[in-house]
């Protein structure tokens, strides 16, 4: 007989035995062991995917600081430039303005200094003049110069040619006031009664006159009415001076202006 | 001349003995449950793993899969005990390289034992997946005219099962014995590798048999539905 019934149990038992068996040390802990490293990749990509998805957030809010900073640095910088161009145009109209001034002021001083000099040459002149004048007079004729500049204007009023005598006519009837004359000195009654005379002579008509002394005359003797005059005083001739020496010096004056002008600035005023 | 392991006996008391066969399959038992435990003892859950533990891994994941391909949901509940069948019958098999070992399988007992197991075990698992009522119907399906025939087909293919697997490895044992009386070289060598081979395809047959009746015995509901399902 092939099949021994007692083997058969025991084989059946043994196979049940080995069933229990692998079950407990083989199915068991490899499935689990499987189960556990899937459940691990699983976690581990889910874990990799949220890096991923926040790297990728951050990386997003990264990009966006940095295109902020470089809009703010580029403001800051555009910023920074215009208030550098602000201030570089301040500063140099600061230091142009300081130039003027200096310049305006030097120029004043300058002026200052070459009126000074007018004057006292003018000053000068006019006394050396008037002393001249007067000893010249006094040497030649014997009388005083306020004599003889009285009867200069005298001889002027007679030497009066028709257009001018008219012009003086219609303003002394035109003006409701006196006719004055002015004079440098003290007239004598003799001197003043030939210059009315003169006065009533040239003009024809009667009119009332009224004396000044004005010392800023220097040794003369004019009528003024009405916007016209006419006179004789060392002062004209003194302006007549004046004037040429004004021309000389302003002749004299331009080089040396002009070489100053060009080191400060181009455009200076040349012509004071 | 000996035709199965089972008349080598080592001790005897009475009805008690302890044949070759017994013994035979103590050892394979042994050396899979130790193999296993060791294997097992120091699992890692981790993406490194050794190599032996890889090889069980692909194993059990094998088995598992063919199981599920045969048509049975959850496979990892006949894991188990199909899994215990093939690796069993494959490991009998394999031993057989070994010298002065006999395959327990070789033995029309181990084969009868076996295919009780899956006798006992078809009517267990298709009344655990649908009930003692549903299982039972199954059998006078589709006509009650069908039960003999039912019955004789359960009983026949267990036997089936016992007698190919004995004949297959009875045969390959005797073979091999045979070849080494008359041509002791080269022959038996290449017997035994086809031995070997025809050893894990038996195995294979064997266990993929117990999972298309146990897959039947469980899927009689889910087959009746599917028509309806269709329609």
């Amino acid at each position: 007989m092939l099949i021994d019934w007692f083997t058969v149990g025991a084989q059946a038992l043994n196979f049940l035995i080995l069933v229990w068996l692998l079950r407990r040390f083989l199915y068991k802990p490899i499935l689990s062991a499987i189960d556990a490293r899937e459940k691990r990749i699983e976690t581990e990509l889910a874990d990799a995917d949220a890096k991923k998805a926040e790297a990728q957030k951050e990386r997003e809010e990264f990009h966006h600081k940095n295109e902020e900073f470089d809009q703010q640095r580029t403001a800051l910088l555009s910023q920074a430039t215009d208030e550098a161009q602000a201030e570089r145009g301040r500063l140099l109209d600061e230091a142009r303005k300081a130039a003027e001034a200096l310049s305006s002021k030097r120029q004043e001083t300058l002026r200052n200094e070459a009126h000074n000099l007018y004057q006292a040459i003018s000053r000068r002149t006019q006394q050396e003049v008037f002393a001249t004048a007067r000893k010249t007079l006094a040497d030649l004729a014997g009388m005083s110069l306020e004599e003889r500049i009285v009867e200069v204007f005298v001889r002027r009023l007679h030497e009066l040619n028709g257009e001018k005598k008219k012009q003086l006519v219609s303003a002394l009837k035109a003006s409701p006031n006196p006719v004055v004359v002015r004079t440098a000195f003290d007239v004598t009654p003799a001197q003043r009664s030939s210059t009315e005379g003169a006065i009533k002579e040239t003009l024809g008509m009667e009119t009332q006159i009224q004396f000044e002394i004005a010392p800023d005359l220097i040794g003369g003797i004019e009528l003024i009415t009405n916007g016209q005059k006419v006179g004789w005083s060392i002062a004209d001739y003194l302006a007549s001076l004046e004037k040429n020496v004004n021309e000389l010096l302003k002749d004299t004056d331009k080089p040396e202006v002009k070489a100053e002008s060009k080191s400060e600035k181009p455009k200076s005023e040349a012509k004071q | 001349m000996r035709l199965s392991p089972d008349e080598m006996i080592f001790w005897q008391h009475g009805f008690l003995k302890i044949n070759a066969t017994i013994v035979f399959t103590w050892g394979l038992m042994l050396t899979l449950a130790v193999g296993s435990l060791l294997i097992t003892r120091k699992l890692s859950k981790e993406l490194e793993r050794s190599r032996w533990q890889n090889l069980l891994e692909i194993v059990v994941t094998g088995m598992e899969k063919q199981i599920g391909d045969v048509g049975l949901r959850h496979p990892e509940k006949y894991l188990d005990f199909l899994g215990t069948l093939f690796l069993f019958i494959a490991s009998a098999s394999l031993c057989t390289i070994i010298p002065g070992y006999e395959p327990p399988t070789g033995s029309l007992s181990t084969t009868v034992a076996l295919a009780l197991c899956v006798f006992a075990a078809v009517p267990l698992f298709g009344i655990e997946a649908q009930g003692i009522g549903g299982y039972l119907q199954s059998y006078v399906k589709p006509t009650v005219i069908m039960l003999p025939f039912n019955i004789i087909s359960e009983l026949s293919r267990t036997l089936a099962l016992a007698v190919r697997l004995f004949g297959n490895m009875m045969s390959g044992a005797m073979i091999i014995a045979i070849l080494l009386t008359i041509t002791p070289f080269i022959f038996p060598v290449v017997m035994t590798a086809l031995g070997l081979l025809t050893g894990m395809v038996q195995a294979y047959i064997f266990s993929i048999l117990a999972a298309v009746y146990i897959a039947a015995a469980t899927r009689t509901r889910e087959g009746k539905l599917e028509p309806e399902a269709i329609h």
